[in-house]
């Protein structure tokens, strides 16, 4: 059965993006690891529209173009960071925490 | 056949997905990331998402994975792996808190039929036949979801500012 597969993929794809936020420092594969979470959320959506219909794959455009716009923002960011701090370490990011 | 084909592209998602959180260089975790968003690409054409599939690959392992490559190497990062990893604690607990997310996502979903079908499959089928793979898409999109359509746009345009005002030096 393809879609309850799929979705058993998704959530695997979206646990491996967890460890990856969980374990590394650098913003850069940080921000990999949000788009990998983003993707295994879309993989859901398509694997549902296949019992619910077409506004999943509706859905999963929508989502496409929100990620396109985090990524802009989120690498605009780690530049800036990165001028001030010489490194895309997380520790750096503190000052936006407050 | 789709069955087999379905497994090889979620070996390749998955041993992507694994090269990215261990590879050792942010290029080289780019590398399998692409992997991936091809893996994942493939499964969506293999569950019927054929427009979906298309945009992944051009939107996904196109445009964004360029801006993340291309900010790679304006800073030119990559050569510290052991400070990138965190402590033997961070990783046990990450790996932990994964395991409980897989498990629980993967515990809602499997029972089987525990996604009620409403004959989605048949409704996508008359939708391509009539209107082809873009336009069964495209017509709810533009019809019903016409506010959020525009509403995206209006997002992509404040991101578009955003970035600009962010990453200038001197506005």
């Amino acid at each position: 059965m393809l879609l309850t597969q799929s979705l058993v993929l998704s959530a695997i794809l979206f646990s491996l993006g967890v460890v990856g936020i969980l374990i590394r420092r650098n913003a850069i594969i940080l921000f990999m690891c949000v788009e990998l979470m983003l993707n295994a959320a879309n993989l859901a959506f398509v694997a549902l529209s296949r019992a619910v219909g077409i506004e999943g794959q509706v859905f999963v455009f929508f989502v496409i173009a929100v990620a396109a716009a985090e990524a802009a923002v989120g690498l605009a960011i780690v530049i800036a960071v990165f001028r001030h701090f010489e490194s895309v370490d997380i520790k750096n990011f503190s000052l936006l925490r407050w | 056949m789709t069955e087999l084909l379905w497994w090889v592209f979620a070996s390749l998602a998955i041993g992507g997905a694994l090269g990215m959180i261990l590879g050792r260089s942010p290029v080289a975790s780019l590398m399998f990331l692409i992997l991936t968003f091809f893996g994942v690409a493939a499964i969506y054409i293999l569950l019927g998402a054929h427009f979906i599939g298309a945009i992944q690959i051009i939107v996904y392992a196109g445009a964004i994975m360029v801006l993340f490559l291309f900010v790679i190497m304006l800073l030119n990062l990559g050569h510290d792996y052991e400070k990138d990893l965190r402590s033997v604690g961070w990783m046990a607990a990450g790996f932990a808190a994964a395991g409980a997310t897989g498990f629980l996502l993967t515990r809602a979903f499997l029972p089987a039929g525990s996604v009620p079908d409403m004959g989605g499959d048949s409704m996508i089928a008359a939708a391509v036949e009539q209107y082809g793979a873009v336009g069964a898409v495209a017509y709810p999109m533009l019809q019903e979801y016409v506010v959020p359509f525009e509403l995206t746009g209006l997002l992509l345009l404040i991101a578009i500012v955003g970035a600009v005002v962010l990453a200038k030096r001197r506005i």
